[in-house]
């Protein structure tokens, strides 16, 4: 089957200065992948770059079939991808649900689905009438994944996805993540709540300096061992 | 891509119904223009009347650069802009669509400037096919220049100073033909006023071309 994320010597740019020390990196379709590293390790800019939202300056990156090196495949991928990242893209003044409902309806979600959607992540109800401005950073968190929910991407990009929620919405977030797994989604987290997330992951990647070692759940950045077909870190770092 | 068009325009004209920042900011803004001009001219109260199409598209432009900022201030806040790229809404039918909300707000201003101008200015109102049409050209082509050098300046750190230094000229020709028109509506013969309608409408079609063509690589690029 075709990997749903393949990067190989992957450099992207931020600005005008390179990004990712020369990344490889493989998902296999229906994996739940966990990202971990140090703050600046370039965990979020790996997400950025798999959602299509960043180029590819050097290497290669095909996801989900659509090769980024080509900005109009990159720009077709985004259809096909959710993010979760810690800006939520919410509008304020709009309540939940007509949050909810315009970004579902950009990406084609019909209304079962907005209305699915916003009942899975407990914004049902009252809530969902509240502007986003009043609520809490645990509800917009919970909003913005009912937005992404009601996407229903194929390929699901959570930037430290339990953050600010508490244990309910924790659950919920793993409740969602392998739901979607069983749909056939497939799941790439960054995170630094390292027990629940390896408890979720099928497998682990440390990033450390923009470039990757592979291993299993529970296995320490030092001594991860690449899972099978999956290229180990030491890649060459940028000039 | 109108589909997309109309889900943005939508969206946007609810935020500025629950903010109320047209009704409540603008709005006034547009008002203070015209007494401001009628305070500083009032000595000649023949000026005003003569001057009264200049002076109703200059609070309109004002009015303008207001509505554009804010229209692309809701989108820079909380990552709103990676989050219209990753949307999978057509970019032209994003750019149509904020030029559509725009537009709308725009057309309000107008409704009130014109009542301002024939209470405050005593501006006798006459050609009101040319008025009309003048207004529709007017403020397609200000909204959609607008709507392209909005998602422009706002990808910089300076936008809410660059817009006007960079939207300014490039609505200029709007100004001049605009108040053309109107002069030859208000009291001069019509007929002359045709051709500049017909000015307003060339530069509204262009951007609105352009603006549907480029939104995309601006939204992305800058």
């Amino acid at each position: 089957m075709e990997p749903a994320v393949q990067l190989r010597g992957a450099v992207t740019l931020l600005g005008r200065f390179p990004a990712l020390a020369g990344i490889d990196l493989d998902v296999a379709a229906g994996e739940i992948v966990l990202l971990r590293g140090p703050n600046g390790a370039g965990k979020t800019t790996l997400l950025r770059l798999c959602a299509g939202l960043l180029p590819v300056a050097r290497g290669t990156a095909t996801v989900l079939g659509h090769n980024l090196t080509d900005r109009r495949q990159a720009r077709s991928l985004r259809r096909r991808v959710g993010l979760l990242g810690h800006a939520t893209g919410l509008y304020d003044e709009l309540t939940v649900s007509d949050n909810v409902r315009f970004w579902g309806r950009a990406a084609g979600a019909s209304s079962e689905d907005i209305v699915g959607a916003l009942a899975a992540c407990g914004l049902d109800g009252r809530l969902a009438d509240l502007a986003v401005l009043s609520l809490s950073a645990g509800q917009r968190r919970r909003t913005s994944l009912a937005c992404l929910l009601a996407r229903r991407p194929e390929l699901w990009l959570l930037d430290e996805p339990h953050a600010g929620l508490d244990q309910d919405g924790r659950d919920l977030v793993d409740g969602l993540v392998h739901r979607a797994v069983q749909a056939g989604a497939t799941v790439l987290m960054a995170s630094h709540d390292l027990d629940r997330a390896e408890a979720l992951a099928d497998r682990v990647v440390t990033v450390v300096g923009g470039t990757t070692t592979a291993g299993a759940p529970g296995a320490g950045p030092t001594d991860a061992a690449p899972a099978a077909g999956t290229p180990a870190g030491g890649v060459a770092l940028v000039p | 891509m109108f589909r997309d068009a109309g889900l943005v325009a939508g969206k946007d004209l609810r935020i500025e119904l629950r903010s109320r920042v047209t009704l409540q900011q603008v709005l006034p803004f547009a008002v203070l223009v015209l007494i401001l001009f009628g305070v500083a001219l009032d000595p000649d109260r023949g000026i005003l009347t003569r001057a009264s199409a200049g002076l109703f598209w200059v609070a309109v432009l004002f009015c303008a650069l207001l509505a554009i900022q804010r229209a692309f201030t809701i989108e820079a806040a909380d990552g709103g802009r990676d989050a219209l790229r990753l949307s999978g809404l057509e970019p032209g039918g994003i750019f149509l669509g904020k030029a559509m909300a725009i537009a709308a707000q725009l057309t309000a201003v107008e409704a009130l400037l014109a009542v301002g101008v024939v209470i405050m200015y005593g501006t006798e109102v006459t050609g009101v096919p040319l008025l009309v049409a003048t207004c529709v050209a007017a403020t397609a082509g200000m909204a959609a220049a607008g709507t392209l050098y909005g998602v422009l300046a706002a990808g910089l750190r300076v936008r809410e100073t660059l817009l006007p230094i960079l939207l300014l000229p490039v609505l200029s020709p709007v100004l001049i033909g605009a108040t053309k028109a109107f002069e030859a509506a208000l009291g001069g013969v019509a007929a002359d006023g045709w051709p500049w309608c017909g000015l307003l409408l060339t530069f509204a079609l262009l951007y609105l071309t352009f603006g549907t063509l480029a939104f995309g690589t601006l939204l992305e690029e800058s």
